[in-house]
C-alpha cells in the first residue's frame, strides 16, 4: 500500500514536472514579438548621409534604440572621453557650444548651445565671455544658472581623483594662482577664481595663455550645467539632472539606459534639438554579430560606437545592392601611424626614418586593415575630416607601394645597410598586428628588420608604448598607433602628438618623442592666432615639417562602414563626431 | 552527516581564502614584480595627460598605495564585515559580504554580482535541465542498444555537439532562429516579470549550451550503462522477475550515476560562476558578461570578485555531489 502510494506520489510528480516542462517549452518556443509594421523602407542609397541629411523629418513619436558591443566610460558628462558619449550625452547635457548637426565637414561647424551666442574673447584670447540663453531649466524646474556651468567644469577638471575618465583640457588652460583642490575637498563659495559668474547669465573664464580655440573647448559635455545640491560625485551617474532634451526613466549600470522626453525642456530655448521620439533606449553590451542582425531587422536604430559593422556583416552588405545603399563609408577622424622613436637608434638619424618611410609598402597595410573600406591611404598626419588638413605626399612612390630604391638610399646615407629593431603593437586589435606585419614585410625588402612585439590595449599607454624608458630599453624603433582629435581642428588633432611638452614619463601619447622648437613654436603661435586661415596654414606648416621629419608614417586614414537604418530619421555622418551620425535628432517611423 | 558537512564547510572556507589569496597575488603581487609600480596600475584609471596629483590622489583612494599584504586584508576584511569608502562627497559603505569597489565606475562589486545572478542562474539552471535529461536518455538507450541506428545517430550528434563551439552554435541558433525565423526574442525579463518572454529568450541559449554539454554525458551515461548492464546483478534482477524498467532505471542507471553526478556538480558550479561566452553570444547580463568586462577594463575587483563567485559555487557543488553520492550509491558513507 505504502509503496503504491509512493509510486503513485511518483508518477503525479512526474506529470507535473513533464505538463511543466512541456508548457514552459511551448511557451518558449511561442513566437516572439516581432512588431512588424509593413515592409521596410527604402534605403537612401550609398553614402546618402555623408552628403546630405538621410530621412529629414519632424515626425515625432517612436522608440529610438541604439546598441553597443562595449560599455561606455560614464553617461556622466564629467566624466566621459568617448566621442560617442560627446554626441549622445548631449540629449540630457547641454554644453556651452556644440556641432551644427550636418554631414561630412559641414558637421564641423561651431554652433552656440547653453550660449546665446559664440564666445566673446578679451585680452588677446586669454579671456573668455559666454551669455546664457533666457529661460533655460533643469529637468526639475529649476532654472540654470552659469554658477552651474561653473561648478561642472570644477568637478570635472579639479576632481580627478573621484571623476577620473574625462580629459583635463581646463585644469591645463585655466589661471589658477591658488591651486584650486577641486569642490569636493574646497567648500568655499568662492571656487575656482578664474571663472566669473557676474550674474546668473554671464561665465567669463580667464586663461593662463592665448587660446583662441576656446569654443571647441566648451564644446566638450564637461561644461553642461550640473546643479551642485544635486551632485555626489561618482553617484551622480544615477541620477543625472537633465538640461537637454531627454532626461533618464532608468539606469542600469553596464546593461540599460532609458530616456525620456524631459518636460521642462522648452523648445524656445534651443534652435538646435527636436524631441522627436518619445524613448530613447541605450542597450550594452550587445553581441557585436546581434548589433548588426538588429540593425537590418530594424529592432535597433544605431550603433553607437560608430565603429561601423563587422567584417562578415560588411561582406554581406557591399556584396548586395540594397545592402551597399544602407551604408555610408565615412572617414573616422582617426590617423592609422606608425610613430617611429627619434630616441631608439639608428632612428635619432633622420635618414634611417625616412628610410622607413620609403620602404613600407602602404597598399599592403591597408589591405591587411580590411582594404578600402576601412581606410583610405594616408600620406600627411592631420585626416581630411579635420579643419587644418591640405594635402601633400613627401613620400610619394608608385601607386603609394613603396620605393626600395630611395628606401635603400637614405639607409645609406644614414650609415647603414641593415637596421634590427623591433616593431610594437596591441595584441588585442587584430588589424594593428596585421598592419603590423605587413609593415615587417615591407621593411625586410631594404634591409630593415623590424620583430613585432605585442602589448594588451589596456596598458600601452600606461606600461609599454607609452612608457619612453621601456621603448628605449626594449630597442621598440617603430610603433603601431592610431589617433583621432579631440576637437576638429589641427590643434585639437596635433599638439598631444607633436608637441615636446607633452612628452610623459608614462602614458605618453607623442610616441617619437618628438621635440622640435619650430613646431613647438608654430604650434603656440597658432592657438594665439585669432585669425582661423592663419591658424589652418600653421598647421600645414607643423605637418611639413613633421613629414619632413620623418617622425610619423602615416598609413591610413581611417574609414567606418556604418549601417544606416531605413527606418532612422534625420540621419547625418558628422566629420565632428568621428563620422558617427549626429545623435541629437534622430528619430523613427518605426511604431 | 553533520559533522562531515561542518567539516566540508571549514574546509570550503580554507579553501576559498586559498584562492582569494591566489587570485589576489596574480593581480595585485604579480605586476608589481615584474616591474609595474602603483602610479603605472593606477594611470590605467585615469583618463589622459594626468597630472602627478591626479595619480596620487587616484592611487590613494584605491587603496593602491598600502603594502599587497595590508590591501589584501582589507580586501578580506571587506567580504567579512564590509568597509567604507569615501570617494569624492560622500562615503559610501558597502556591506558584507563587500568584493570591493570597481576601480573604474565606483561601483561596488557584491551587489553588481547578485543584480547579474539570476539570469545566469536562469541559463544554468534551464541548460543544466536539458543536457542532463537528453544525455542520460540518449546515453541509456544507445547502451540498450548498442550499434544500433539510434545509437550511431545519436552518438554521431553528441561527437558534433561537443565539436562545435559555442561562438559557433550560438550565433547560428541566433541567426536562424531569432532573425531569419523570429521564433525567439532576445530581450532578457526575469522570470518574475514575464516567464514567457523570460523562457522565449532563454531557449536558445539553454539549447546551444545543452548541445555543448549533453555529449558528454551521454557518453558517459552509455560506458557506464554498457559496463553495468553486464553486470551479475543485472541479471538476477532479470531473474528475479522484475520488469525491464526497473532493471534499467534501478538498478542499471543508479549504478553508472556515480560519475555522472560528479561531472554534473563540476559543470553546474562552473557555469554559475558565469557562462563567458554563452552569455557573450547571447547579450544575456549575466555573471560572464560582468567578468568580460572587468577584463577588457583591467578592472580588478570586478575580476577578483567573478573568481571567488566561481569558486565559491564550484566549491558548494563539489559539496553537494559529496552528499549525494550517498543518495546515489547505498556503499558510500559519509563519514
Amino acid at each position: 500500500m505504502e509503496g503504491k502510494q509512493t509510486i503513485m506520489r511518483r508518477s503525479a510528480l512526474a506529470a507535473v514536472a513533464a505538463i511543466g516542462s512541456v508548457s514552459l517549452l511551448l511557451a518558449g518556443c511561442s513566437k516572439a514579438d516581432d512588431n512588424k509594421d509593413g515592409g521596410k523602407p527604402k534605403a537612401a542609397g550609398a553614402n546618402a548621409a555623408t552628403k546630405g541629411v538621410v530621412n529629414a523629418s519632424d515626425k515625432k513619436g517612436g522608440t529610438v534604440t541604439y546598441e553597443m558591443s562595449d560599455v561606455p566610460d560614464s553617461f556622466d558628462p564629467g566624466n566621459t572621453y568617448y566621442a560617442y558619449m560627446y554626441n549622445l550625452s548631449r540629449l540630457w547635457a547641454r554644453p556651452l557650444m556644440t556641432f551644427q548637426p550636418g554631414p561630412g565637414t559641414q558637421g564641423n561647424t561651431l554652433v552656440p548651445d547653453l550660449a546665446a551666442s559664440k564666445g566673446v574673447s578679451s585680452d588677446g584670447g586669454k579671456t573668455w565671455t559666454y551669455k546664457l540663453r533666457a529661460g533655460l531649466k533643469f529637468q526639475d524646474g529649476t532654472p540654470i544658472t552659469s554658477k552651474d556651468v561653473k561648478y561642472a567644469v570644477e568637478r570635472s577638471n579639479f576632481a580627478r581623483d573621484v571623476l577620473s575618465l574625462g580629459p583635463n583640457y581646463f585644469q591645463q588652460y585655466l589661471d589658477d594662482p591658488d591651486h584650486y583642490k577641486g569642490p569636493y575637498k574646497d567648500k568655499s563659495a568662492k571656487g575656482l577664481s578664474s571663472i566669473a559668474t557676474p550674474d546668473d547669465t554671464t561665465i567669463v573664464f580667464h586663461l593662463n595663455r592665448a587660446f583662441q580655440e576656446f569654443d571647441y573647448l566648451v564644446a566638450a559635455p564637461q561644461t553642461a550645467p550640473v546643479p551642485q545640491a544635486k551632485d555626489d560625485g561618482v553617484d551622480y551617474v544615477k541620477h543625472i539632472v537633465s538640461s537637454g532634451s531627454y532626461q533618464f526613466q532608468s539606469y542600469e549600470e553596464g546593461q540599460k539606459a532609458v530616456l525620456v522626453r524631459n518636460k521642462n525642456w522648452d523648445a524656445k530655448t534651443d534652435p538646435l534639438r527636436k524631441q522627436l521620439p518619445d524613448k530613447i533606449v541605450i542597450n550594452l553590451k550587445v553581441n557585436a554579430e546581434t548589433i548588426d542582425q538588429d540593425l537590418q531587422s530594424g529592432k535597433a536604430t544605431a550603433e553607437l560606437t560608430g565603429l561601423g559593422v563587422g567584417s562578415s556583416t560588411q561582406a554581406s552588405l557591399l556584396n548586395s545592392a540594397d545592402g551597399k545603399a544602407s551604408t555610408d563609408n565615412t572617414f573616422g577622424g582617426r590617423l592609422v601611424y606608425a610613430a617611429l622613436n627619434t630616441k631608439v637608434k639608428p632612428f635619432d638619424n633622420v635618414a634611417c626614418r625616412k628610410a622607413v618611410e620609403y620602404a613600407i609598402d602602404k597598399v599592403s597595410v591597408q589591405t591587411a586593415m580590411g582594404g578600402p573600406v576601412r581606410g583610405e591611404i594616408a600620406s600627411t598626419v592631420v585626416p581630411p575630416d579635420i579643419t587644418g588638413y591640405e594635402k601633400a605626399d613627401q613620400y610619394a612612390s608608385a601607386d603609394s607601394k613603396g620605393d626600395v630604391a630611395k628606401a635603400k638610399d637614405q639607409l645609406k646615407a644614414c650609415g647603414h645597410t641593415t637596421i634590427n629593431t623591433n616593431i610594437s603593437a596591441r595584441s588585442d586589435r587584430q588589424s594593428e598586428v596585421d598592419a603590423a606585419t605587413a609593415i615587417i614585410s615591407s621593411l625586410k625588402k631594404v634591409g630593415i628588420n623590424a620583430t613585432l612585439k605585442q602589448y594588451p590595449q589596456g596598458k600601452y599607454f600606461t606600461d609599454y608604448a607609452g612608457v619612453p624608458k621601456f621603448t628605449e630599453k626594449q630597442n621598440i624603433g617603430i610603433m603601431m598607433m592610431q589617433w583621432g582629435a579631440d576637437w576638429p581642428s589641427g590643434y585639437g588633432f596635433l599638439q598631444q602628438i607633436l608637441n615636446s611638452k607633452a612628452i610623459s614619463q608614462s602614458g605618453n601619447t607623442n610616441l617619437s618623442q618628438f621635440a622640435n622648437k619650430d613646431v613647438d613654436a608654430k604650434l603656440a603661435e597658432a592657438i594665439a592666432n585669432p585669425d582661423v586661415a592663419a591658424r589652418n596654414k600653421l598647421y600645414a606648416e607643423i605637418d611639413k615639417t613633421t613629414m619632413d621629419q620623418a617622425v610619423i608614417v602615416p598609413l591610413t586614414y581611417f574609414k567606418v562602414l556604418l549601417y544606416r537604418s531605413p527606418y532612422a530619421t534625420n540621419v547625418a555622418s558628422s566629420a565632428a563626431w568621428s563620422g558617427q551620425y549626429d545623435y541629437l535628432n534622430i528619430g523613427t517611423t518605426k511604431k | 552527516m553533520i559533522s562531515y558537512i561542518l567539516r566540508r564547510t571549514f574546509a570550503a572556507v580554507i579553501l576559498l581564502l586559498v584562492v582569494s589569496a591566489v587570485t589576489f597575488a596574480i593581480f595585485f603581487l604579480l605586476p608589481r614584480l615584474v616591474g609595474q609600480t602603483a602610479d603605472q596600475l593606477a594611470q590605467q584609471y585615469i583618463g589622459k595627460s594626468p597630472s602627478k596629483a591626479d595619480i596620487l590622489a587616484v592611487k590613494h583612494n584605491l587603496g593602491l598605495d598600502q603594502p599587497v599584504y595590508v590591501q589584501y586584508w582589507h580586501f578580506i576584511k571587506g567580504i567579512v564585515a564590509g568597509a567604507d569608502y569615501s570617494i569624492g562627497p560622500t562615503t559610501v559603505h558597502c556591506d558584507a559580504p563587500c568584493f570591493g569597489y570597481s576601480f573604474k565606475t565606483h561601483e561596488a562589486v557584491w551587489p553588481q554580482l547578485t543584480s547579474r545572478l539570476p539570469v545566469t542562474l536562469s541559463l544554468a539552471a534551464g541548460a543544466a535541465v536539458l543536457w542532463l535529461l537528453s544525455g542520460v536518455t540518449v546515453g541509456v538507450v544507445s547502451a540498450l542498444k548498442p550499434r544500433s541506428l539510434f545509437d550511431r545517430t545519436f552518438m554521431g550528434i553528441a561527437l558534433a555537439g561537443v565539436s562545435l563551439p559555442m561562438f559557433f552554435t550560438g550565433q547560428l541558433a541566433i541567426l536562424l532562429f531569432v532573425f531569419k525565423w523570429p521564433i525567439f526574442g532576445r530581450d532578457y525579463v526575469p522570470f518574475t516579470e514575464n516567464p514567457q518572454q523570460w523562457a522565449n529568450t532563454l531557449l536558445p541559449a539553454w539549447c546551444s549550451l545543452a548541445l555543448l554539454y549533453s555529449a558528454v554525458y551521454a557518453r558517459l551515461t552509455r560506458s557506464g550503462m554498457l559496463e553495468t548492464m553486464n553486470e551479475d546483478f543485472i541479471r538476477t534482477a532479470r531473474a528475479k522477475g522484475l520488469r525491464e524498467r526497473k532493471v534499467v532505471v534501478r538498478h542499471g542507471l543508479r549504478a553508472a550515476l556515480t560519475p555522472i553526478i560528479t561531472v554534473f556538480g563540476m559543470d553546474l558550479g562552473l557555469l554559475l560562476g558565469g557562462a563567458v561566452i554563452t552569455e557573450s553570444v547571447f547579450s544575456l547580463p549575466g555573471v560572464g558578461q560582468y567578468a568580460v568586462q572587468g577584463i577588457t577594463d583591467n578592472d580588478l575587483p570586478k575580476i577578483l570578485g567573478v573568481t571567488l563567485l566561481a569558486a565559491a559555487f564550484v566549491v558548494i557543488a563539489n559539496l553537494l555531489v559529496d552528499l549525494l553520492y550517498a543518495a546515489a550509491d547505498p556503499r558510500v558513507r559519509l563519514s
